[in-house]
C-alpha cells in the first residue's frame, strides 16, 4: 500500500517535452478572466450545465469568479466533478458546455468556460489549500475498486465523502490511468493530473500500484469488501494481422502518448504513419510532429465525413502539418530489421457499401515508425472466468450496467468509465464514476436497513 | 420640400452657444489650457472649476463603483473648489474669452457668504470677460463644513439671499447650481427663482460612500486610512439626475432655464435631458473616463437624431416629454400590456423565467413541448429534473444525430411561454431579456375607457392630505 503523500513529487517531467508541448490554451489572469466571467448570462437550467455529463453548474461557478470568490468557486466545481482541473483542460468542450452556450445565439462567442474552470481550480492548487471537503464519518464499510482511473478516482471521492473505505488497485506506478497516461501534453501535463490526485488522495484513499488484478485476486477483494468498482477501461490497441507488424518501429497511439509523456519516448524518427483517425490517432499524429518527424501521415480506410475524430481535432492536425491519406489500407509493413515502408491499397466503396480493395491500386509508402490507432480491446475476459454463478454482464465486450447508479448485474459489482462506455472521454468516466460512488452508498445503506 | 439642416445652435437664458454641450465645473475645467483643449475638441462651452479662496485639497480624491466588468458607473470625489489663487484663473478666463470669443465660459463661484465678497467676485469675473456666473450652492463634501456649497443649497432661505446679493451686482446671466441632497430640490429653486435667479443647473453630486476595502475595513477614496462622503456622479446618478430635473421643470415656481448635469456621456442622454426642459447639459465625469473628444459622438449623434425626427433646433424638441411625466394618480388604471417572447429570437436563457418566477408574478412557464399548458411546475421541480438526466459526450461516427444538432436553433423546450391571463404587465422578463425585441410588451384591448386612481376613488378618500 502507498503511504506516499505525493504522486506529484514522485514524478520529474523533462523540460524538452515540457518545451515541445506547450499548453494549447493557456491560463487566463485574474483579470481576463473576470472579464470572460462578466460575459456570462447566468441562464436559469443552463444548458452548458445540462451539457456537463456531470452536470457541473457552470453559471454558479462562473458567477463565483465574478464576485471574486475562487475558492467558492472551486468548491462547486469539484462537487460536481473530483476532475474539475483535468476536465478544464481534455474536455472537449466544443461538444459540450461551450458547444451548448446561449451565446452561440447572441454574440456568437460561447463563454470560456474551460478556462475559466482551469482558472478557479488552478487558484485551488496555487493555494496549497486542501480539497474542501471531508471525509465521511467512519462506515466500517470498504469497496475495492479496480483500476486507478479517472472512473474509479471520482467514485473514491464520493465514497470516501460518505464515510466508505476505498481501496484502489492499478497495474501502472502512478494513479490517474488514461488521465495521466493518455491526454495529449498540450493540453493536459501528466504532472497536472497527478497534482489533482494528490489532493483527492488526502480524503483517505489507499492505492495499490503495479498490481495486475487477475480472477484470484478479483475473487479475494470480492469476499473481502462490500462492493466491487469496475473500472479498468480498454484493453490494448487492436492489431491489423498484416505481415511484418512485429517488426521493431511498429508501435501503438497508447504507447507512444505514455512513453513521451513519462519522458521515457524524447524523439520521433522523421517519417511516421498512423493508421486510424480517432482522437487518439491525431494526438498521435501531432506528438510525433512535436516530437520532431518531419513527415507524418495518417491513414485510414474511409473518408474524413467517417472518422470518429472530432472536428476540431482534425482542424488541429492539419494545422500540425499532419497529411491524410482517405480510403486506403495498409496491407502490409515492410523492412528488414525495422519499419521501412507500409504497403497500402486503396479502397472502394462497393454496392453494399463495403469498402474493398481496387484492383492494382497498391502503392508503398516509405516509413521509419509505424503507430497503430485502431481502437482498443476489452479487458473483460477478467470477468468471465469462474463467474457462472454471479455472471456479469456484458453487451459488445462492455460491461452493462444500470446507467443512473453504475451496478452490474451483479448488484456486487459496479462499473463506469471506458469499460462501460466503449471509450469515450474523461469526464464521462468522472460521471461513471461519480454515480457508482453515489450508487454503492445506496445501496449499502439500502442493504443495512433491510438487514 | 426640404428640412432645413438642423443646427446645434442654442440660446441659453440670453447666452449665444455653438452648441448645448458644456464641461461641469470639474476638474476639466481646472485651467486655461484645458478649456482651450476642450473648445477645440468641440465643446460649446465650459463652467469653470469653482473659483474662491484656493484651498488645499488631499490625497486621493476619487473613487468609483465598477459594474460586472465596466469600469466607472459610478464615480465620487473628495475634491473641493479651485486650488489655485483666483488671479490665476481670471487671468486664464481673460485669455480663454479673447482667443474663443464664440465658446462660452461660465465662471463658478463661491465665496463665504457675505454680501461684499460676492459683489467683489462677481465683479472681477465678469470684469475678466465671463459669459455668466454660476453659484455652486451643490458641492456635498468639504466646503459645505465651511458654510458653503450645499450647506447654502439646502437652505431655501440662505439660497435665496446669497442669489440677491448676486443678482445685485451682477450684469451677466446668474446661474444657481442646485444640490441634489435634499428632500425636494423645488424648494431651492423656487427660491433661487424669487431671487431673481436667471437660470439653473442641475444636479451637483449626491453624497456618498462608494465602498469599503474589505482587506482594510477602510473606506474609499482612502486618505490615510479614513475617508469622507464624496459627491457621487456618473452613469449611476443619470435616473435621479433626471427626476430632479423634470421635478424643477415641472414646477411653475421653480421653472427657469435648466443646465441639465448627471451623468450625461452621449447624445441620448443629452436628448432627454433636453425633452425634459434642459436648455444645455454638462458633462464632466464621462469626460474624466475619456477624454473631450466624445463630445464629437455627442454633436454628431444629437444631428443625426434631430434629422431623423424632424428637428432643427433643440428648442422644436426641448421639453417635450415633460407632459408625459404625471403624478401616479393620473396613470390609466385600465391599460393593459402583456409580454410576449419572440420565440424566434429567443436564445433560451430563460432569464425572464427565473425573474418572473421570483421576482415578478409567475406567470412565464416553461412548457412549450408539455402536453398541455401547465403552471404548476415550479423552477425547483424543472431543476431537479434537469439534475437527474444523464448526458454524455456526443463522439461523431458512434452517436447517431451527435452534430447534428445546430446550436444555432435555440430548441423548443427551452423557450419559455407567457400565460398572458395572468400577466401583469410590469415590464421585468423584457427588462432581464439580453436579446433586443425578444420580449416585446403588447397592447391588450380590453375595451375599458382611460380611468385614473383619482377618478376612481373621487369622494371616497378620506386620507391625511400629506402634499404640498
Amino acid at each position: 500500500m502507498s503511504e506516499v503523500t505525493s504522486f506529484r513529487l514522485q514524478f520529474s517531467s523533462s523540460p524538452e517535452i515540457a518545451a515541445r508541448f506547450e499548453d494549447i490554451h493557456p491560463p487566463l489572469d485574474r483579470q481576463a478572466a473576470t472579464v470572460e466571467a462578466n460575459r456570462c448570462l447566468y441562464c436559469f437550467d443552463a444548458p452548458c450545465t445540462a451539457a456537463c455529463p456531470t452536470h457541473i453548474d457552470v453559471p454558479q461557478f462562473i458567477k463565483k469568479i465574478a464576485s471574486g470568490n475562487l475558492a467558492g468557486s472551486a468548491r462547486t466545481i469539484l462537487d460536481a466533478n473530483i476532475l474539475g482541473a483535468s476536465c478544464a483542460r481534455a474536455c472537449p468542450v466544443d461538444v459540450l458546455c461551450e458547444g451548448s452556450c446561449v451565446m452561440h445565439r447572441y454574440n456568437k462567442q460561447p463563454i470560456q468556460i474551460a478556462r475559466l474552470q482551469r482558472f478557479a481550480v488552478d487558484a485551488l492548487h496555487v493555494s496549497g489549500n486542501p480539497l474542501p471537503f471531508e471525509p465521511g464519518e467512519d462506515t466500517g464499510r470498504s469497496v475495492a475498486l479496480i483500476g486507478a482511473g479517472p472512473a474509479s478516482l471520482a467514485c473514491t471521492a464520493e465514497l470516501r465523502r460518505k464515510g466508505i473505505r476505498s481501496v484502489i488497485y492499478d497495474a501502472r506506478p502512478l494513479p490517474g490511468g488514461l488521465n495521466t497516461y493518455g491526454i495529449a501534453e498540450y493540453k493536459l501535463p501528466l504532472a497536472d493530473s497527478l497534482r489533482e490526485i494528490d489532493l483527492l488522495a488526502q480524503l483517505g484513499v489507499e492505492f495499490h500500484f503495479e498490481t495486475q488484478v487477475d480472477a484470484d485476486l478479483l475473487a479475494q477483494l470480492e469476499s473481502n469488501n462490500d462492493a466491487i468498482f469496475l473500472g479498468i477501461g480498454l484493453g490494448g490497441i487492436h492489431r491489423l494481422g498484416i505481415a511484418g507488424e512485429e517488426l521493431a518501429g511498429v508501435t501503438n497511439a497508447l504507447d507512444l502518448i505514455a512513453g513521451y509523456k513519462s519522458g521515457t519516448i524524447t524523439q520521433s524518427p522523421a517519417r511516421v504513419v498512423v493508421i486510424g483517425a480517432g482522437n487518439t490517432a491525431i494526438d498521435a499524429a501531432i506528438a510525433s510532429v512535436r516530437l520532431g518527424a518531419t513527415e507524418v501521415h495518417m491513414v485510414y480506410r474511409r473518408g474524413p465525413e467517417n472518422m470518429s475524430a472530432f472536428s476540431f481535432e482534425y482542424e488541429h492536425a492539419k494545422q500540425e502539418g499532419v497529411k491524410f491519406l482517405w480510403h486506403v489500407q495498409p496491407t502490409a509493413i515492410q523492412g528488414f530489421h525495422s519499419v521501412e515502408s507500409l504497403q497500402l491499397a486503396r479502397l472502394a466503396a462497393t454496392t453494399d457499401g463495403s469498402l474493398a480493395p481496387q484492383p492494382d491500386s497498391e502503392f508503398s509508402l516509405r516509413t521509419d515508425l509505424v503507430i497503430l490507432a485502431i481502437g482498443q480491446g476489452t479487458h473483460t475476459a477478467l470477468l468471465s472466468t469462474g463467474r457462472e454463478n454471479a455472471e456479469i454482464k456484458l453487451e459488445r465486450g462492455r460491461i452493462s450496467i444500470d446507467r443512473a447508479t453504475g451496478q452490474t448485474s451483479n448488484p456486487k459489482f459496479f462499473a463506469g468509465g471506458d469499460c462501460t462506455n466503449g471509450g469515450r472521454e474523461v469526464v464521462d468516466a468522472v460521471a461513471d464514476g461519480k454515480r457508482a460512488g453515489i450508487g454503492i452508498a445506496a445501496w449499502l445503506e439500502g442493504k443495512h436497513v433491510h438487514a | 420640400m426640404s428640412t432645413p439642416r438642423p443646427t446645434l445652435e442654442t440660446t441659453f437664458a440670453g447666452i449665444k452657444c455653438l452648441n448645448p454641450f458644456w464641461l461641469a465645473s470639474a476638474p476639466p475645467t481646472n485651467c486655461g489650457e484645458q478649456v482651450m483643449r476642450a473648445f477645440d475638441a468641440g465643446w460649446g462651452g465650459a463652467v469653470w472649476k469653482t473659483i474662491g479662496e484656493p484651498i488645499t485639497n488631499v490625497s486621493s480624491r476619487y473613487s468609483s463603483i465598477d459594474w460586472e466588468g465596466r469600469r466607472m458607473m459610478g464615480f465620487n470625489n473628495i475634491e473641493l473648489i479651485s486650488d489655485r489663487p483666483i488671479e490665476d484663473n481670471l487671468r486664464e478666463i481673460a485669455e480663454v474669452k479673447r482667443r474663443y470669443p464664440k465658446h462660452v465660459v461660465i465662471a463658478s463661484l463661491m465665496v463665504e457668504s457675505r454680501r461684499e465678497s460676492w459683489h467683489d467676485i462677481v465683479q472681477r469675473a465678469e470684469d475678466v470677460g465671463a459669459d455668466g456666473l454660476e453659484l455652486n450652492f451643490g458641492c456635498p463634501h468639504g466646503m459645505s463644513e465651511r458654510g458653503m456649497g450645499s450647506a447654502v443649497g439646502q437652505v431655501p432661505e440662505y439660497c435665496e439671499q446669497i442669489t440677491a446679493w448676486v443678482k445685485e451686482k451682477a450684469r451677466t446671466p446668474v446661474i444657481v447650481k442646485l444640490t441634489p441632497n435634499i428632500s425636494d430640490i423645488r424648494m431651492p429653486a423656487r427660491a433661487a427663482k424669487r431671487a431673481g435667479a436667471d437660470a439653473l443647473s442641475a444636479i451637483n453630486t449626491i453624497n456618498s460612500i462608494t465602498g469599503i476595502n474589505l482587506d482594510t475595513f477602510e473606506p474609499n477614496p482612502n486618505v490615510d486610512g479614513k475617508s469622507s462622503h464624496g459627491g457621487y456622479c456618473g452613469p449611476a446618478v443619470k435616473p435621479i439626475a433626471l427626476n430632479m430635473v423634470q421635478q424643477v421643470q415641472g414646477d411653475p415656481a421653480a421653472a427657469l432655464p435648466l443646465s441639465g448635469i448627471g451623468g450625461i456621456a452621449s447624445w441620448r442622454d443629452a436628448a432627454e435631458f433636453i425633452l425634459l426642459g434642459c436648455g444645455t447639459v454638462q458633462v464632466c465625469t464621462a469626460v474624466m473616463h475619456y477624454g473631450y473628444r466624445i463630445v464629437e459622438d455627442m454633436q454628431d449623434g444629437l444631428l443625426a437624431w434631430m434629422t431623423e425626427k424632424g428637428f432643427t433646433t433643440a428648442d422644436d424638441f426641448r421639453g417635450l416629454s415633460l407632459p408625459n411625466v404625471v403624478d401616479w394618480k393620473h396613470l390609466n388604471l385600465n391599460y393593459k400590456i402583456v409580454a410576449r417572447i419572440h420565440e424566434e429570437l429567443c436564445i433560451g436563457c430563460q432569464l425572464c423565467y427565473t425573474a418572473c418566477w421570483d421576482g415578478a408574478h409567475q406567470c412565464i412557464h416553461l412548457d412549450r413541448t408539455a402536453p398541455a399548458p401547465d403552471i404548476t411546475r415550479t423552477p425547483a421541480m424543472v431543476e431537479a429534473e434537469a439534475a437527474h438526466r444523464i448526458s454524455m459526450t456526443p463522439i461523431p461516427k458512434l452517436d447517431s444525430g451527435a452534430g447534428s444538432h445546430s446550436n444555432a436553433i435555440t430548441p423548443l423546450e427551452r423557450i419559455p411561454r407567457v400565460d398572458e391571463d395572468h400577466c401583469v404587465g410590469c415590464n421585468l422578463c423584457s427588462l432581464v431579456c439580453p436579446v433586443e425585441n425578444c420580449i416585446t410588451m403588447e397592447h391588450i384591448n380590453n375595451g375599458l375607457p382611460s380611468q385614473s386612481w383619482e377618478q376612481r376613488t373621487e369622494g371616497t378618500r378620506e386620507v391625511m392630505k400629506t402634499n404640498v
